[in-house]
């Protein structure tokens, strides 16, 4: 069993909303040098799910991550959770695309290795939280897809879904190969594992540039973008927060429900 | 390419009626279609929703479209992409939108490539951008801090939309239309992905996104029965009790409680937030609630920058003590 899993590296979406700063002139939101590179979380749970599959039935796990200056901590951290191979797009032409030109990247890579029965993706990516591309790429490479499932199991060249809905759940089954995006539901995703660090250290990632995946550079990143961003800003908050105190701590929540009886919003 | 014309909806029947989605998209859909003095047309995909569809036309559609076929009974992305590949064929409209829905967020990004177009997801504000007749579509980043605005070429222009972000139209008058058949062959189309059970998860007690009060916790509430204290505020205050991420991925509260960028977004008259830090994700869900309360032992949480009243405290004890003074004042 071959699963390939799409793994981006964000800007730790839990960072203090204060380090983020907008720069209105270039569209982009600066995170200070204080916000850490995390592989996206959803991408992270499709990590998980794969792991699971390979506790329960085995299977070799690539990850694939695409970028530019990827940080190797980063990207090694699924290595450290378990998995077993690492194929990173990295090259300047891959960077700042948008779903277009980066399924578009994805999908020649996943093409390229060729050999797989499932690929896994995080539903969205927390930076730009479009919640396309594992779509873009099942569509690009005719691959059936199944979207936010919070369970996956394999049996008999089936994957067997469990989809979130607003209203419940779906069990979906679908032939392999497929593409399913994972979604939070799916439960926490295991840490790095000591056990796996002297595996992980003797792995060496597959680099690839857009011409080693048979791609000219325009079709990719910033020049392959069919969106184009036309205005970064961020919403004002009005008003401030009343903080409500007292002698002790019974005293302020006494207040506050004095307070908010008084407003009437109780 | 032919001319492009008309504002598109994808309209969703939900418990054999008109879907509120649909009714937003509706009235959004009008406003850029007199803006453009185009149509606005409306198009359904299911098994006997002819009659059903019809009702379009008291929320101001034009033109009602209806691919209707018993394969068609469920949402499944094959077919739906081929029978709405063929709509935008044969009618090509420039602005297309669904609800950004269980069926909109899979169906819309997955039809943009096919059709070789780009699509913005989960947008809360449209308008037209007039000399070049884009649609400019503006969702929320990075969990919420900021907003973005696109524009893109080419038709039809795609978005789905945030349920409860576009006015909703009003029923006029049954306006009388006829709908218009749209046959699609799907004798060729496999479906690949097949559903073998619906399970709906019921709620008990009042739905989130109907909630007047929500009381809501976070990572310090620390296990499932500290949820349950909420659940008791809650039911107190005749509200309904839900969560942040992270209490749904540490298994404290079921899913279908989650508030949040990717959970249910509330607008409730009054969002008690009990040691929920302030994530952005998390306050895309609930920062159009008239007003918040924040309970956090942190003074430097995030979320006392959103709130409207504020007090820094250990929840086990602000809560209670909370409670217990409203039960007095009754």
């Amino acid at each position: 069993m071959n699963i390939i899993v799409c793994v981006k590296e964000v800007p730790d979406p839990e960072a203090p909303v204060d380090e983020f700063r907008l720069d209105p002139d270039k569209n982009i939101l600066v995170s200070s040098p204080k916000v850490l590179k995390v592989p996206n979380p959803f991408d992270e749970q499709a990590v998980e799910a794969a792991l699971r599959i390979k506790d329960r039935s085995g299977a070799k796990v690539t990850i694939l991550s695409l970028g530019r200056g990827l940080d190797r901590v980063v990207v090694k951290k699924p290595l450290l959770m378990g998995a077993d191979d690492l194929v990173l797009l990295e090259d300047e032409a891959f960077a700042d695309g948008d779903s277009w030109s980066t399924a578009y990247g994805l999908a020649a890579a996943i093409k390229k290795i060729g050999v797989y029965d499932l690929v896994l993706c995080g539903r969205q990516a927390a930076d730009w939280n479009a919640g396309q591309t594992g779509l873009g790429i099942a569509e690009l490479l005719n691959l059936p897809s199944v979207t936010v499932a919070r369970k996956i199991e394999i049996m008999d060249g089936k994957a067997k879904v469990e989809r979130v809905t607003t209203n419940g759940y779906e069990v979906i089954e679908v032939i392999l190969p497929a593409l399913i995006t994972v979604s939070n539901e799916l439960g926490q995703a295991r840490y790095p594992a000591v056990q796996n660090i002297r595996k992980a250290d003797k792995i060496q990632p597959v680099t690839w540039k857009p011409v080693d995946i048979g791609l000219e550079p325009f079709s990719v990143g910033s020049q392959g973008r069919r969106l184009k961003l036309l205005k970064l800003f961020q919403p004002v908050f009005e008003g401030t927060c009343e903080m409500i105190e007292g002698e002790t701590l019974q005293e302020a929540a006494e207040s506050l429900s004095l307070r908010l009886r008084k407003e009437k919003i109780l | 390419m032919a001319d492009s014309k008309n504002v598109m909806i994808f309209g969703e029947i939900v418990e054999g009626k008109l879907g509120a989605i649909t009714k937003e998209l509706l009235g959004g859909g009008r406003k850029l279609a007199d803006e453009l003095s185009e149509v606005l047309c409306a198009v359904f995909i299911g098994d006997h929703i002819t009659e059903l569809a019809r009702e379009a036309f008291a929320f101001g559609a034009d033109q009602v479209y209806v691919v209707d076929n018993p394969r068609l009974a469920y949402y499944q992305t094959d077919l739906y992409i081929c029978s709405m590949a063929e709509v935008i064929e044969r009618e090509r409209p420039r602005i297309l939108l669904f609800g950004h829905t269980d069926m909109g967020a899979d169906l819309g990004p997955r039809l943009s490539f096919r059709l070789n177009r780009a699509i913005v997801t989960d947008c809360v504000e449209l308008s037209m951008e007039m000399d070049t007749e884009y649609l400019l579509r503006t969702k929320p980043v990075s969990g919420g801090i900021a907003m973005a605005t696109y524009v893109s070429e080419g038709f039809p222009q795609l978005a789905t939309v945030r349920p409860k972000s576009l006015p909703p139209a009003e029923r006029g008058a049954s306006l009388a239309g006829v709908t218009i058949p749209i046959d699609v062959d799907l004798d060729q189309v496999a479906s690949r992905v097949n559903v073998v059970e619906r399970v709906k998860e019921e709620v008990e007690g009042i739905k989130l996104e109907d909630a007047e009060v929500i009381v809501a916790g976070g990572r310090g509430i620390g296990s499932p029965e500290g949820f349950k204290e909420l659940e008791q505020a809650a039911k107190f205050l005749k509200g309904a009790m839900g969560g942040s991420r992270v209490a749904v991925d540490n298994g404290w509260i079921p899913s279908s409680l989650q508030i949040g960028l990717t959970g249910t977004i509330v607008a409730p008259r009054l969002y008690l937030a009990v040691a929920i830090s302030g994530a952005s994700q998390h306050m895309t869900g609930c920062s159009r609630s008239q007003r918040i309360v924040a309970i956090n032992k942190d003074p430097a949480a995030p979320i006392f920058k959103q709130a409207h009243f504020g007090v820094v405290g250990d929840w086990k004890v602000v809560l209670p003590a909370f409670i217990n003074k409203l039960r007095t004042l009754e």
